[in-house]
């Protein structure tokens, strides 16, 4: 105990009781809670889309347009998304070191994350409604 | 409070280093946890072809016509499985993950069962949903 000449985390730090990313509770939190939800979900998805494998457009449009497949569809892409965009987080978070790197990955990681997002529940809506 | 700054060099420089990978001899459960990662990334990029999938149910019958072609031919359906393939891993991996967090699993000869569990487990969900496939097309 006497030969503690410096810690591992630098004086800032100290004073400010924060890691490297200044928070992430919430975010492991919400990794595990995306990742129950996920379970479930991801097999109906699968089942769902097994049930539609080899028909017709008008089938597969009219399967998908019901409001249990499309609801478990929605559920499916909005968590899987999220989970999937803490998750792309992370791993910037572990390789990418530069400050504008890092800033600008994280930046498209977002921006892909909402243009993929809503453009599948744009989709689905528009599979269920038009 | 004790005393935090370094005799000569600044803290940042003195934080030990993770171990190298490139002196590590490979083991099943790095493997499973690098695989968890890689999988994770790869079914990033595959929510393009779910999300082309579903606005081309959306768009109309040609533009599903055009998605059928392309994910039903021998390429596409190669990437399917390894698409397939990478979900159920990942999703093994995080029920692996889960009894981790209940602190679970973590010892010698069980987090080794859990990364052979994982592995097989992925590949055999693999191979029965597409079998499934197979069968009801």
């Amino acid at each position: 105990m006497s030969d503690k000449s410096y810690s591992l985390r630098t004086p800032l730090n100290v004073v400010r009781h924060l890691g490297a990313a200044h928070g992430g509770t919430h975010h492991v939190m919400h990794m595990r809670f995306t990742a129950y939800a996920l379970l479930p979900l991801t097999i109906s998805f699968v089942w769902i889309v097994l049930g539609l494998i080899g028909k017709d457009y008008n089938t597969v449009r009219a399967e998908l347009s019901h409001p249990c497949p499309a609801i478990i569809t929605l559920l499916f892409l909005l968590t899987g998304i999220y989970h999937m965009k803490l998750g792309m987080q992370t791993i910037i978070e572990d390789y990418v070191h530069g400050e504008s790197s890092k800033h600008w990955s994280l930046w498209a990681n977002t921006f892909f994350c909402y243009v993929i997002g809503l453009s599948c529940v744009y989709a689905v809506l528009r599979i269920g409604f038009v | 409070m004790v005393e935090v700054t370094p005799p000569s060099l600044p803290a940042a420089r003195r934080r030990p280093l993770s171990p190298h990978l490139g002196i590590y001899r490979p083991m099943l459960t790095m493997m499973m946890s690098i695989a968890h990662r890689i999988t994770g990334a790869a079914l990033y990029v595959g929510t393009l072809l779910l999300a082309w999938w579903l606005i081309a149910i959306a768009t109309d019958a040609k533009a599903y016509a055009e998605v059928t072609f392309v994910l039903t031919s021998f390429l596409g359906r190669l990437v399917l499985f390894g698409f397939t393939w990478a979900l159920f891993h990942h999703l093994m991996g995080g029920i692996r993950h889960f009894i981790w967090d209940a602190g679970k699993g973590m010892d010698h000869p069980e987090r080794e069962y859990l990364a052979v569990a994982t592995l097989v487990g992925g590949l055999v969900l693999n191979v029965i949903v597409w079998a499934i496939a197979y069968a009801v097309r």
